[in-house]
């Protein structure tokens, strides 16, 4: 004796929260109903097992039947298939575009390519995120990718307008893609501690910085490349460290304005050189796109790591930028 | 009157790609009305085409514009090779032809193909001018409206009622009709679909032309089936009751609904109400609490026509007796066998001459709740059941002119529908006799229904014999001869209904009476069985719950006319079984009426099952239902311990029963009604029958025989096995109701959560060598297990009750037992409920004044219009005044409510979404709302056919998403017709067929429904009513007494 067919059908689509949060993570059926029974929700309606693996499998049913809908999140508020309330539709789609941070930071800055897919299982491995989980992670980010790809406007927006994602999400969606397009190395061991959210603050200002769309947003593909020009111009940036005098002028003013400011102002007054010709070296190289891969990486080891082994604060750091850069402006060649 | 049908393809949306090559479509439509076709241009490289075409304009006859649906086909453009069908929509124009229903149908379809399923979508809008007729002799019958809906509809009045409304069409199956070997299976289900859909609308206006006839202008309770006989063709067949039916206005629309607003009904139609009269009704104390057996009697009758058939004993059911009064001590079973020699009745002239003749032939009402003052009083449920052989059929038109033009179904001769009309005749003959045995003049509830294996088929009936009130009749459509003087007093409201129908002295069964509990003037039986809803007016004590009696029967494979007989033979202790379990189960309950009974026999090839759903309840005019006693068939074949704890186990149940019901009926001083210790003359028999073989026949009499009635004795181990299943069904969880009648007897103030839902289980029996007592055991928790999952699934609603269950079995193949469910969960307020239920039990005039006062008052101090209402309501003055504030004050809307509804109701604001919410229910109301419009019937039947079954997630996957399609389909078309729920909603069909193997399965399913508008009233009016309700019938009796 066994169950052939089992199927429930609400007029109204029936979904449960906890289920679907299970079905997203890539946990089987089985697995899922032991999460279930542990979590006591068989306390609540005198349920049984049999009860619980029913309504699971009904409901796993629905998911992969929306998940088509899912792929196009606009289709899902003018669909006819399943009537489901529109609080509901925000749940089901900021849920499905979720991700975790672990397996983005893997991914980050890597092609969206089926390379990169085949690679999932190591990934999944490695994070304990599960391999169905992962592969659909993946591919949201590929499905966001090829769909602003093609856009004009700013990348924001439009994540946010074609995937009807919170305003957070779509800009965690812009950073992903902004890494993926600019193949930001992010792997190397050096930048293993910086997080998701620590490499999607970059984004969030390079994008609005560095990009065309930054300074005109009737551009194309604006967002998601990097100012061409702008880099070009980087490189006139050479002259504050080929230039011994300006150099020395340089130092000088930031070295004033810094004094009595910091703890650590001899190191800073001890390195300016070194630290002034890694970031100008850095930038002047922009152009290159192997180098703008290598962008972070670089940053890290002819940068940020100096600093550490001075033992420089966070505030030391934005001090010391901040007058690098103004006193920058007070210099004869760039008035 | 011929008229102009005008259609217009504006765009399409999420179309399937059908070019691989460029990842698009070139898409074009096809209009067809018949045998006229129009085409839209080509919308070259596009998945959400614009067509904008004009009109496409189609001038028909009238009868064509009833009979033909409008069909329009998506094809993608080849230009090399033949163009490939996308999919199709049909779209049912009846709705146009009757100018108070829809005016326009406008909408997005979803494009449905047989084999892929829904594949994106298309606008279209659809007008219909109809030019006045004056030919009488047409063939037409636009402007009959017609209802699912089982009472008078909301925002109507019905001014007569003229009775009985049938017909059949028959035509063969083009599933299996030669040329189904060659085409595809697309092809062939598409016939099949346009046929049904043809055969369908020709019943329909056959029926309307059949209600013109007798004068009325609409059907209520109309009831279509299919018969798919297979090889023996495709039977359409449908039944209901002609009315003639008066718009209310506006104002007062809300109040005709006997559902709603039960306690403003009467007010409504004060005017012809005899109920009122209840308030004076003498007091009539002093009756004794006699003893009183249930009545159970047999009626059976063979009959030889041309065709093979078996005319199966028929039971009636108004209780069961237990052979307590002297003299009647014939067990049924035995008057069963006496009765087997029945004379085949007169040979019924052409149906057809004399409509009048016909509903006056068959006094049968297919409603189950009705205005108050209308049903006087109740006999009993009625049921014939008749096993037919569809082999035998004769009928040269399939043998030999086998047609070979498609949807030819005109070439078929009259000669099989005559066939089939004779067997329904002869069952309804049956009905009718029944009927008049209890002593009435009508059958009220009724329905009719087939269950066909192979060239099997069981054609059942079953209704309620009733006495109905002739103000409201037809003159001449009921028999009214055989009413005696005893009715003409008038009956008070709340208990009337029960008061015996048939005569005293000359009762058809045996049977020992009661004075009624209420009013104390006349008989009542002990338990009463009746098919119908429970009347608003009755008066109830606590709450009423679903119970299930179910069964199955192990047959020997067989051909033929064997077949049949082993059938037939098998059928009469089915249903005295289930009967048995029934009275138990409800005796279990402490309750003493079941409403809503329908039992369900469905054959195949080596079974049978069975399944009674009704809803019990505690009527207070009836006696308190004795315990149950258990007692060892000789002494000391178990241990006497053993005995009393299984006694203890039934005691312990039938209180915690009480106590999760809150049944606290009034006592009565004089006797010791109501208690669960069963004395001994109250002590009821639970009756055991052993029915596998007629060699045990001679036994079984035994068992009601001579010993004390509702003894259950131990006399085998299939007994304790028979006792444990009675106790294993598991009560409701915490916060859960059910039932499967209209309302749920002891709730009425919902809130407006709505979720209906439909379930399928099949379950493969492993296990060939099962025994009866083993099936019985899969069976029984097969449809528990269904009900605890929709609890589980439904808990987010607590508190909540499920309406309306309504369970399908069926056996589609050897080893498969498929069970069906359709119904919805509706949330009520709790609070309420509790304050209600515990003012009931001294539910005293004073009390109730005041509390009608007070209630509303304290609820909405604010609303100047709720007042004027309740004040109405009190002073019995017509709702016609309260029409201005009702009005203003549709817009508010409580907190309370809103707070409920927002996970159901639409947002309409969000995204820009396009797509209308449209609510579904089983039932004829949605809570917190009114109707103001009905737009037509909804009625459709599709088939789903896949070759990938793998691919589409097993057979749960292609059902699930079948049935998810048939309600987008559903809703679609709703939401054309500008409407925004279906109520009355069924599904009529659910047939499933795979074939794992092939990895093909192939399902057909009808469902159909009233589409409607409805607005939301205000919480303020719902509430104020819904504290009243059910309670202002009894309270006003048990003031007079």
């Amino acid at each position: 004796m066994s169950v052939e067919l089992d199927v429930f059908v609400g007029n109204t689509t029936i979904m449960d929260e906890e289920v679907y949060q299970l079905w997203l993570d890539g946990y089987t059926v089985n697995d899922a109903v032991k999460v279930r029974m542990e979590g006591g929700v068989m306390d609540e309606c005198e349920a049984s097992k049999d009860v619980l693996l029913s309504d699971t499998m009904d409901q796993y049913r629905t998911f992969q039947m929306c998940e088509r809908l899912l792929h196009s999140p606009a289709k899902l508020a003018n669909q006819l298939l399943f009537q489901i309330p529109p609080h509901r539709q925000i749940m089901l789609i900021e849920r499905y575009y979720a991700f975790d941070d672990t397996f983005v930071r893997e991914v980050l800055g890597k092609k969206l390519s089926k390379g990169t897919k085949k690679d999932l299982d190591d990934i999944s491995a490695k994070t304990s995120v599960t391999l169905k989980s992962c592969r659909r992670q993946f591919d949201n980010f590929k499905r966001v990718f090829k769909v602003v790809e093609e856009l004009k406007g700013p990348l924001v927006e439009n994540i946010r307008q074609h995937f009807l994602l919170s305003d957070k999400l779509a800009r965690d969606y812009a950073a992903i893609v902004f890494f993926a397009n600019n193949r930001f190395e992010t792997g190397k061991r050096k930048l293993q501690y910086l997080s998701f959210q620590d490499f999607a603050f970059c984004a969030g200002q390079l994008i609005s910085n560095w990009t065309v769309g930054a300074v005109d947003n009737m551009v194309e593909d604006m967002d998601v490349d990097l100012d061409k020009e702008f880099l070009q111009e980087l490189k006139e940036l050479k002259i504050l460290i080929t230039d011994k005098d300006l150099l020395d002028q340089h130092k000088s003013l930031v070295c004033t304005a810094l004094r009595g400011k910091t703890k650590v102002f001899i190191e800073m007054e001890g390195s300016f050189k070194n630290l002034s010709r890694g970031l100008i070296n850095i930038a002047a190289k922009l152009t290159n796109t192997k180098d703008v891969r290598d962008f972070f990486i670089d940053l890290v080891e002819k940068f940020i790591e100096p600093c550490r082994s001075d033992r420089w604060s966070a505030a030391d750091m934005k001090l010391y930028l901040t007058h690098y850069t103004n006193s920058a402006h007070i210099l004869d060649t760039f008035k | 009157m011929p008229g102009k049908l005008k259609a217009k393809i504006v765009a399409g949306r999420h179309l399937p790609v059908m070019d691989r090559a460029s990842d698009l479509t070139d898409a074009f439509v096809e209009v067809k009305f018949g045998n006229t076709t129009f085409k839209t241009d080509v919308c070259p490289k596009s998945l959400n085409p614009q067509w904008n075409s004009e009109w496409f304009k189609f001038e028909v006859d009238d009868e064509d514009l009833q009979d033909e649906p409008l069909q329009i086909t998506v094809l993608d453009h080849d230009t090399y090779s033949a163009n490939d069908a996308i999919g199709k929509v049909y779209i049912d124009i009846d709705p146009l032809l009757y100018s108070e229903a829809a005016s326009v149908i406008s909408g997005w379809f979803p494009i449905y193909d047989t084999i892929h399923g829904i594949r994106g979508e298309i606008n279209v809008i659809v007008k219909v001018e109809l030019f006045n007729d004056l030919n009488r002799f047409r063939q037409s019958s636009c402007g009959v409206k017609f209802f699912c809906t089982t009472c008078i509809p909301q925002c109507y009045r019905a001014t007569l009622v003229h009775g009985f409304v049938e017909e059949l069409v028959v035509n063969e199956d083009p599933e299996y009709q030669w040329i189904d070997r060659i085409r595809t299976p697309r092809a062939s289900n598409e016939a099949r679909q346009r046929l049904i859909s043809l055969m369908s609308g020709e019943l329909q206006r056959k029926i309307g032309l059949k209600v013109l006839e007798m004068g009325g202008n609409a059907v209520v309770g109309y009831l279509q089936c299919f018969d798919l006989e297979g090889e023996s063709g495709l039977v359409v067949r449908a039944i209901g009751t002609a009315c003639t039916l008066d718009k209310l206005s506006s104002g007062s629309a809300p109040n005709t609904n006997t559902h709603m607003h039960p306690n403003t009904a009467p007010a409504s139609n004060a005017c012809n109400s005899p109920s009122k009269d209840g308030k004076e009704s003498p007091l009539a104390h002093g009756c004794r609490s006699t003893h009183n057996s249930p009545v159970h009697s047999v009626c059976s009758s063979q009959r030889l026509s041309q065709n093979f058939s078996v005319s199966v004993p028929t039971l009636i059911f108004t209780g069961m007796g237990s052979g307590g009064s002297a003299g009647k001590e014939a067990g049924p079973l035995r008057t069963l066998l006496r009765q087997q020699t029945q004379t085949a009745l007169e040979q019924r002239g052409a149906s057809s001459s004399g409509l009048l003749l016909n509903a006056r032939e068959f006094p049968f009402f297919t409603l189950t709740s009705f205005p108050p003052g209308f049903l006087l009083h109740v006999g009993g449920v009625v049921s014939a059941r008749s096993v037919k052989l569809l082999d035998r059929i004769h009928n040269p038109a399939l043998g030999n002119t086998r047609s070979y033009k498609l949807l030819d179904w005109n070439s078929v001769t009259a000669d099989e529908p005559e066939t089939r009309d004779a067997w329904w005749e002869e069952i309804r003959q049956e009905i009718k006799s029944h009927a008049r045995a209890l002593g009435c003049h009508a059958v009220v509830g009724y329905s009719e229904s087939t269950s066909i294996c192979e060239e099997v088929c069981i054609l059942s009936a079953s209704g309620t014999a009733a006495i109905l009130n002739p103000r409201y009749m037809r003159e001449g459509c009921l028999d009214i001869g055989c009413t005696d003087h005893r009715f003409e007093e008038p009956s008070p409201p709340n208990c009337g209904f029960c008061h015996i129908p048939y005569d005293e002295l000359n009762m058809p069964f045996p049977a020992q009476l009661t004075y009624c509990y209420h009013c104390r003037r006349q008989k009542v039986p002990d338990v009463l069985f009746t098919t119908i809803d429970l009347p608003s007016e009755a008066a109830v004590a606590g709450k009423g719950c679903l119970i299930q009696a179910r069964l199955c029967r192990l047959k020997k494979k067989a051909q033929g006319e064997a077949n049949a007989t082993a059938i037939s033979n098998l059928l009469p202790f089915m249903e005295y079984e289930l009967h048995t379990q029934l009275m138990n189960k409800l005796k279990l309950r402490s309750m003493n009426a079941l409403f809503g009974l329908h039992i369900q026999i469905s054959v195949g090839e080596n079974m049978l099952l069975g399944l009674a759903s009704a809803t019990g309840v505690y009527l207070t005019a009836l006696p308190a239902p004795g315990g149950i006693q258990i007692a060892g068939k000789t002494p000391g074949d178990l241990s006497s311990e053993h005995i009393s704890s299984i006694q203890k186990r039934i005691n312990d149940t039938i209180a915690v029963n009480k106590e999760l019901y809150q049944i606290n009926p009034p006592e009565l001083a004089e006797e010791g009604v109501g208690s669960p210790i069963p004395e001994p003359r109250h002590r009821s028999r639970l009756f055991r029958s052993h029915s596998e073989s007629s060699d045990e026949l001679s036994e079984l009499d035994l068992s009601h025989g001579k010993k004390d009635a509702f003894v259950l004795e131990i006399d085998d181990t299939d007994a304790v096995e028979d006792i444990h299943s009675l106790l294993i069904d598991a009560p409701p969880p915490t916060g859960f109701y059910s039932c499967n009648t209209e309302n749920m007897p002891g709730i009425s103030n919902w809130t407006s959560g709505v979720q209906m839902f439909t379930s399928v289980r099949v379950l493969r029996l492993s296990n060939a060598n099962l025994t009866n007592q083993g099936l019985n055991k899969i069976f029984t928790d097969l449809c528990e297990n269904l009900l605890k999952s929709f609890y589980f699934k439904l808990r987010s609603m607590i508190p909540c009750c499920l309406c309306h269950l309504n369970f399908t079995v069926a056996v589609p193949e050897e080893e498969l037992i498929q069970v069906t469910v359709t119904a919805v969960a509706m949330t009520y307020d709790k609070e309420q409920t509790q304050e209600k239920t515990a003012e009931k039990p001294i539910n005293k005039g004073s009390l109730e004044a005041e509390e009608q006062l007070q209630f509303p008052l304290e609820l909405c101090a604010d609303s100047s219009s709720s007042n004027i209402q309740t004040a109405s309501k009190i002073s019995g003055v017509g709702e016609s005044t309260n029409m201005s504030p009702r009005v203003s004050s549709l817009e508010r809307c409580s907190p309370l409510q809103e707070g409920r509804s927002r996970s159901l109701r639409s947002s309409r604001s969000f995204g820009g979404s396009s797509v209308t919410v449209v609510k579904m229910t089983p039932l004829s109301f949605l809570p917190g709302t009114r109707i103001i419009k009905y737009l037509g019937i909804i009625n459709m039947f599709f088939i789903r056919e896949t070759t990938s079954l793998r691919e589409e997630g097993g057979v749960s996957g292609f059902l699930h998403s079948f049935i998810a399609e048939v309600f987008a389909m559903v809703r679609a078309h709703v939401a054309a017709l500008g409407g925004n729920a279906v109520v009355s909603y069924s599904m009529k069909e659910c047939v499933f067929m795979e074939n794992p193997n092939k990895n093909q399965a192939q399902c057909l399913i009808n469902v159909s429904g009233d589409a409607v508008i409805c607005i939301s009233e205000t919480d303020q009016e719902s509430s104020a009513s819904t504290a009243n309700t059910g309670q202002t019938g009894g309270s006003e009796t048990d003031g007079a007494t």
